[in-house]
Parts: structure tokens; C-alpha cells; sequence
């Protein structure tokens, strides 16, 4: 909580200047929440929902008679809460075998955050084995291999340039042949607009579901904080394609904001399950909406 | 959305049509659409604040002119101040006098750093230089073993220290080595790292001191949200940066990030990364980006790679076809295999104005490389004169043509449909450019596409 806090520092005080600058005796109402709409859109909230985030706080100011910036601040990070405690959504795994896939487009932190995951699960019980399905670019098997090794997990892999598909199938076998229960399948990255990638990912999927006899039981999707609105077109393609069950949203470490998921929580409605607040292996936390929004106010 | 929301700014300036005099509400109005346009592709709100007052002022009273709608004259407005932003001239790179020249790579986690490394070697390899690619990330695991293997496929090589030496240690032996080897361009790869890591910054510092850089890009990733401004002005006041990579636009990303860091720091972004092939680095074009931003196309980068791709004299012969209803299924096919070699179809089309939806829908259709080579199997089933004339294709002449394609009667039928589409098309757009009276338009190599 206290690095979520502060890494979203800077953000806080953008958007706690924002509404405090805005909120004050010299400045008509409707200029005070054009600066606070600016405000929400400088941490990637986008403009639709900023919007309509403003209309609902005018809506509860005018229906309380409140102009105080401090409780201005209260109603906005409640409104902000109840937009997210929906898509609030925890990790949910079977007693037996598990796959969990992690996908996402290049270079949002997916290798990192499966180690974090292999960590966390190892912590909690469960024994877990990666696939290196990232079979594409240059060496990420072995960054995969030796992050793997750090938190004490082996990684199944294939050479360069194999079938992604063959080495989750093989992952999965040797899960089972080792008495292991959860297999991390670590993803190439993709731009989510290159339908050829996007249909070997959907192979890898169903290589899984025939393998195990039914879907990943974990698909999910890693998002970059520092995306702008670009992460709703990744998230919306995502779910449709491969069926994504849940967010990790990482980097919040740094002064990204990570706002874009409070439209993809309005619009497309994935849950968030974990956020990455750190290049330590135990920086991997759960999502919780009242926390963000506190620490994004 | 984002193409919905570039028809939506074309739309707002189309309601000016009909105008003799641009008022303020008028102006105020498209301004609003084009706001929300810019907002949504991640341009900075402070930069596009700027940006809509000036185009404002720039618009508001002016006399509609006589040749332009008062709609493409606030586009072109929109345009100019737009390509001004983001540097004007094209930006080129600037290498020492004196070899070796370094060139730095910083940036964030992410952004493409080491494969820009690999992308930046071949294109000045491509120019006869002598590269050499310097591996400075000592963090990210296995970051040497990826910079080795792009370097590889690159055919450069690639310098890194032994196990355990820092980064600022690697790059001054590298350029001693450099000096004693003649190598003419280093491309030192630094680690990626937050623009508020004070030692890490601290890092990148001491490395220019002893590389003494002629290049310092930042290589920033084009889905960036608002955050791209600050990041930039960091390293900017950091280290001096002399231009921006901007990284992974082959996706729907606008780019909006190339606007931002170019209005808020004024380093001029000097080339963009397209795809994960190591050729996939272009010079950057303010204009085109402009283009793209505003949901215009690229209309110049598809005439450059058309070019490329079509030889000029038999596009005249094309022409001529088309003109006198001569163009056939032989001259479609050729036409057909020209644009493939322009590149995937989706991005070709991406490029062209009020195409970027049919970009998306041939990408969702699978209307990829496997179809067109289904078409070029059916077009060589045929026999010289069906293809000359292709009226002459009935049923049975179908059935042969389906089963020594090895497709079906639909298939054969789809094709012929597609065809006498393009060539109705093509006349309707010859018909449209006649009205139009010579306004000066890309008459390109590329026949009927090119028209589009």
C-alpha cells in the first residue's frame, strides 16, 4: 500500500492540485470541474469517462450543496471506487491441476510477472512449473529460465523459433508426470492487431483445453500502466480472442497512472486481479479498488 | 473507436461546408470534435489545449477562400499546425565527423530498446556503415544474451563485458576498442528504467560522460498515455536528448505520444519502429504522423513504397487498359501481386485515406496473404483469352477452373465479382477526378488502387 502510495504520488498531488487549485473562491463552478476533468484525463482516465465521472460528482455536489475541495476530493474517490469494486476479482484456481496463461502486447512486464506469480503461488502452497512459450524473440526463454530458477520453479522450454502450443502441451504433461498442480504459461508478446499472432495464441489455448480437458482456468492479461487509451483496444481484442478472466496491471511503480483501467472496468468490464508495484519478486499485490482510488486521489 | 472518432473530426469539419465566413461557433465546434479526437490518441491535454487555441485564432474570421470549403480549409489549419508541432522538416540523424560516433538508447522498461538496437545496426549498415552494438544492460536477465542474438540476425557485432562489470565500465572499453578497430557507429543499449530512479539515472550520466554521444535517443513506446510528457522531459533534462524513437506503431495506436513529446520538450522524433523485423525502421515524417493522427492516412508512404513495388512503365500500360475497358484478369493479378509486395495488405490499406476500417475488417476477415494467394491459383487456371475477357467463363468453364485451382465454384464466382467490382470502381473514381478538374491528387503506378 505504502509504495502503490507512492508511486501514485505524483499522481496524487497532479490530481489533488487539480481539484483543490480548482476548488477555490475565485473560479466559477464550471471552470473548477473543467480542472478537475483535466485533471482525470492527465491520468489517462480518458475523455469519455472522465466526462461522465465529473457529471455524476456536479450531480452530488449540487444534490449535497457541497464546494469544500476536500470533500470534493472524498465524493470523486468514491465515485472512482464504486467504478472498480465491481471488476474487483481475486485469482481462482482448482484443487487439482491448473494452467494459468498470461498474454499481452510487447513489452508490458509478462516474463517479470509470471515470476512474481510463480512466487506468490509457491508461497500459498501450490507447485509450479513455466512454459516458455515465448518462443519468438531473442533470448526470453533464458530470461524466463533464470527468473524461474530465483524463485526456485523449472521452466519447460523448446528451442528458438518452436511451436508455442507444443511447449504448453509439454509443460502440462510434466506438470502432472512431476506431481506438480500449477503450470504459468509465459506468452510472446503481441500487438493485438496482428490477427496471425492472435491465432496462434488461440492454439495455444485450445492446445491447453485439450490437454486438460477444459479452458486455461486463468487467462490473464498484463497491462502496462504507462499505456494510454490504446490498453482498451488490447483489453477488448484480448477478451474476445483468447477470453481473458483477468487484469495485472503493472509498472504502477512509477508515476504512471494506470487510469485507462477505469474505463476498461466501465466499458469492457474485465476483472483486475493483481497490480505489479515493483521490480521485487514480492511486488505483486492484489487489486483493490478502495486502495486505488485512494492512492490515485 | 479510434477510427469512428477520426470520422467524427471529419465530420465536425464537413458542417463548416457550406459557410462563406468561418465564425467562432462554427470553429469552436469542430475544435470541440478534433479536442476529444487528439485526447483520445493519447495527446497531452495541456499540449492539445495549446494546440486548439492557436488553430482558433488561426481559423476564427478568416475568409473562406474561393477554391477550398471553408471544412478543408479548418482541416488544413488542423494539418499545418499539426505537422508545425511535431518538428516541421524531417529530423535526420547526425553522426560525428570523427568515428567512432556513439549512439545512446534510453528509455523506459519496455519500449523496444534492444530490438530499436538491432534495427538502428541495419539501418546504417544499410548506408556502408560499420556498426557495432554495445550491451549496457546489466539488469534485465538475459538482456546481453537478446542483444547478441538480434545482433546475430543482424549480422553486427555485438560488444558486452565480462559477468558483473557495470555498464559505464562495458561502454568506455567499447569505445576504446572501437577506436583501436575502426568502428565507425556504436549503438550502446542501456538498461530500462524509470525517469525518477535517481541512481539509475545517475548511471546514464556517467555512461555519456565517458561515450561521449553524438545521438542520444529516447526510445518511447507509441501506445504511451499522457505520462509520455513527463517521461521525455526527465531523461531530456537528464541527459540532452537529440531525438525520440517511437516504437510498436504497426499497432492502432494513433501515436499521440510523438505530439506530445515533441510540443513539450522539442526533441524532434527521428524515426518509428514498425513490426518486430529488424527492417522495420523508417525515417520519421511529421506530416504523415499529423495524417495519421487525424485519422488521414499515409498517403505518401504508400506512394513511396508503391514505388518501390510497381514498375512505372507498365503502370502506364495499366492506365491505358483501364482507360479503354481492356484491363483484365491477367493485369488484375498483376496489380494484385504489386501491393503484396507493399507489404501485408491490412497495413497498406491502413495507409490509405478512410481505408483504416476495411485495414480492419480484411485483418478480422483473414483476407490475408492466404487468400490472395487463392485468387493468383484461380487466375492461373484460366486460359489466356477467359482472362483476357473473362464474359466468357460460363458454368462448365467454372468447374474446370474450380478443380484445377483446387477450390470451389464460389470461390471462382467470388473472384469474378471482386473483379468487375474494381473495375467498376476504378471507373467511378476516373469519373470523380474528371470532376474534380485536375486538382493534384497521387495519379501513382498503382492503377486502380492507387485512386482509391
Amino acid at each position: 500500500m505504502s509504495r502503490l502510495r507512492a508511486g501514485l504520488a505524483r499522481t496524487r498531488q497532479t490530481l489533488a492540485t487539480h481539484v483543490q487549485g480548482a476548488v477555490s473562491p475565485g473560479r466559477t463552478a464550471d471552470e473548477a470541474f473543467e480542472r478537475i476533468e483535466e485533471g482525470l484525463i492527465a491520468c489517462d482516465v480518458g475523455v469519455r469517462a472522465a466526462g461522465e465521472i465529473v457529471a455524476e460528482l456536479r450531480r452530488r455536489a449540487r444534490a449535497s450543496g457541497v464546494r469544500d475541495s476536500g470533500e470534493m476530493v472524498r465524493m470523486l474517490r468514491s465515485i472512482v471506487r464504486e467504478i472498480l469494486q465491481p471488476v474487483e476479482g481475486r485469482l481462482a484456481l482448482p484443487d487439482g491441476v491448473a494452467v494459468i496463461l498470461v498474454v499481452g502486447v510487447n513489452g508490458v512486464g509478462k516474463t517479470t510477472t509470471v515470476a512474481k506469480l510463480a512466487h506468490r503461488l509457491q508461497a500459498r502452497g501450490r507447485s509450479v512449473i513455466l512454459a516458455a512459450c515465448d518462443t519468438f524473440r531473442a533470448a526470453a526463454v533464458e530470461q524466463l529460465e533464470i527468473l524461474g530458477r530465483r524463485v526456485g520453479v523449472e521452466t519447460i522450454r523448446h528451442r528458438q523459433g518452436g511451436d508455442p502450443a507444443a511447449v504448453a502441451y509439454d509443460a502440462v504433461r510434466a506438470c502432472a508426470a512431476r506431481g506438480l498442480d500449477t503450470v504459468i504459461v509465459d506468452t510472446a508478446g503481441r500487438l493485438h492487431t496482428r490477427a496471425n499472432l492472435m491465432e496462434e495464441l488461440k492454439k495455444v489455448r485450445r492446445v491447453v483445453t485439450r490437454a486438460v480437458e477444459r479452458p486455461p482456468d486463468e487467462v490473464l492479461l498484463v497491462l502496462d500502466a504507462t499505456t494510454g487509451q490504446n490498453a482498451l483496444q488490447q483489453a477488448g481484442v484480448f477478451k474476445e480472442s483468447v477470453g481473458v478472466t483477468g487484469i495485472v496491471l503493472t509498472k504502477l511503480d512509477g508515476t504512471s497512472k494506470g487510469g485507462v483501467i477505469i474505463p476498461i472496468a466501465r466499458e469492457i468490464g474485465i476483472p483486475i486481479k493483481f497490480v505489479g508495484v515493483g521490480e521485487d519478486v514480492e511486488d505483486l499485490r492484489d487489486f483493490s479498488a478502495a486502495e486505488f482510488a485512494d492512492a490515485l486521489l | 473507436m479510434f477510427e469512428s472518432l477520426s470520422e467524427k473530426v471529419q465530420l465536425a469539419i464537413r458542417r463548416l461546408t457550406g459557410k462563406g465566413r468561418l465564425g467562432e461557433a462554427d470553429v469552436s465546434e469542430a475544435l470541440r470534435e478534433i479536442r476529444v479526437a487528439l485526447l483520445e490518441a493519447d495527446v497531452n491535454y495541456k499540449v492539445v489545449k495549446e494546440f486548439a487555441a492557436r488553430v482558433r485564432d488561426r481559423a476564427v474570421g478568416r475568409e473562406v477562400m474561393g477554391s477550398l470549403s471553408p471544412a478543408r480549409q479548418v482541416a488544413r489549419i488542423v494539418h499545418e499546425e499539426m505537422s508545425a508541432i511535431m518538428g516541421g522538416a524531417d529530423q535526420r540523424l547526425v553522426l560525428s565527423p570523427r568515428p567512432p560516433s556513439v549512439i545512446m538508447l534510453v528509455g523506459l522498461e519496455g519500449s523496444g530498446k534492444t530490438t530499436t538496437a538491432g534495427k538502428l545496426g541495419i539501418y546504417l549498415k544499410k548506408q556502408g556503415r560499420r556498426v557495432i552494438l554495445v550491451a549496457a544492460d546489466v539488469y534485465r536477465p538475459a538482456a546481453g544474451e537478446q542483444l547478441k542474438v538480434v545482433g546475430g540476425q543482424a549480422g553486427l557485432p555485438v560488444y558486452a563485458g565480462a559477468a558483473g562489470e557495470d555498464p559505464v565500465t562495458t561502454v568506455r572499453n567499447a569505445v576504446l576498442r572501437a577506436a583501436r578497430e575502426m568502428g565507425e557507429v556504436l549503438i550502446v543499449d542501456t538498461a530500462g528504467r524509470l525517469h525518477v530512479d535517481e541512481p539509475m539515472m545517475v548511471e546514464l550520466e556517467e555512461i555519456k560522460k565517458v561515450a561521449n554521444p553524438c545521438e542520444i535517443l529516447l526510445v518511447a513506446d507509441a501506445m504511451t498515455g499522457q505520462e509520455a510528457v513527463n517521461v521525455a522531459s526527465a531523461f531530456n533534462a537528464r541527459l540532452g536528448l537529440t531525438g525520440v524513437v517511437l516504437t510498436k506503431l504497426d499497432g492502432d495506436a494513433r501515436g499521440g505520444a510523438a505530439l506530445s513529446i515533441r510540443a513539450a520538450t522539442g526533441v524532434p522524433v527521428k524515426f518509428v519502429g514498425t513490426g518486430e523485423r529488424l527492417d522495420g525502421l523508417e525515417a520519421f515524417h511529421p506530416e504523415r504522423m499529423a495524417s495519421r493522427i487525424l485519422g488521414m492516412g499515409d498517403v505518401l508512404t504508400l506512394v513511396e513504397r508503391a514505388e518501390e513495388a510497381f514498375d512505372a512503365e507498365k503502370s502506364k500500360e495499366i492506365e491505358r487498359k483501364v482507360r479503354k475497358a481492356e484491363f483484365g484478369l491477367d493485369d488484375f493479378l498483376e496489380q494484385l501481386r504489386g501491393v503484396r509486395k507493399m507489404g501485408p495488405l491490412d497495413q497498406v490499406l491502413a495507409m490509405i485515406p478512410g481505408l483504416a476500417r476495411q485495414a480492419k475488417k480484411v485483418q478480422d476477415a483473414g483476407c490475408d496473404e492466404r487468400e490472395l494467394a487463392r485468387i493468383e491459383a484461380i487466375i492461373n487456371s484460366m486460359t489466356k483469352a477467359e482472362r483476357a475477357s473473362p464474359s466468357l467463363i460460363d458454368a462448365s468453364r467454372k468447374r474446370r477452373i474450380a478443380a484445377g485451382s483446387g477450390t470451389t465454384v464460389q470461390d471462382v464466382n467470388r473472384l469474378l465479382k471482386q473483379f468487375e467490382q474494381v473495375k467498376l470502381m476504378v471507373r467511378q473514381i476516373q469519373a470523380f477526378e474528371k470532376g474534380r478538374g485536375g486538382a493534384k491528387q497521387f495519379r501513382g503506378p498503382l492503377g486502380p488502387l492507387g485512386r482509391m
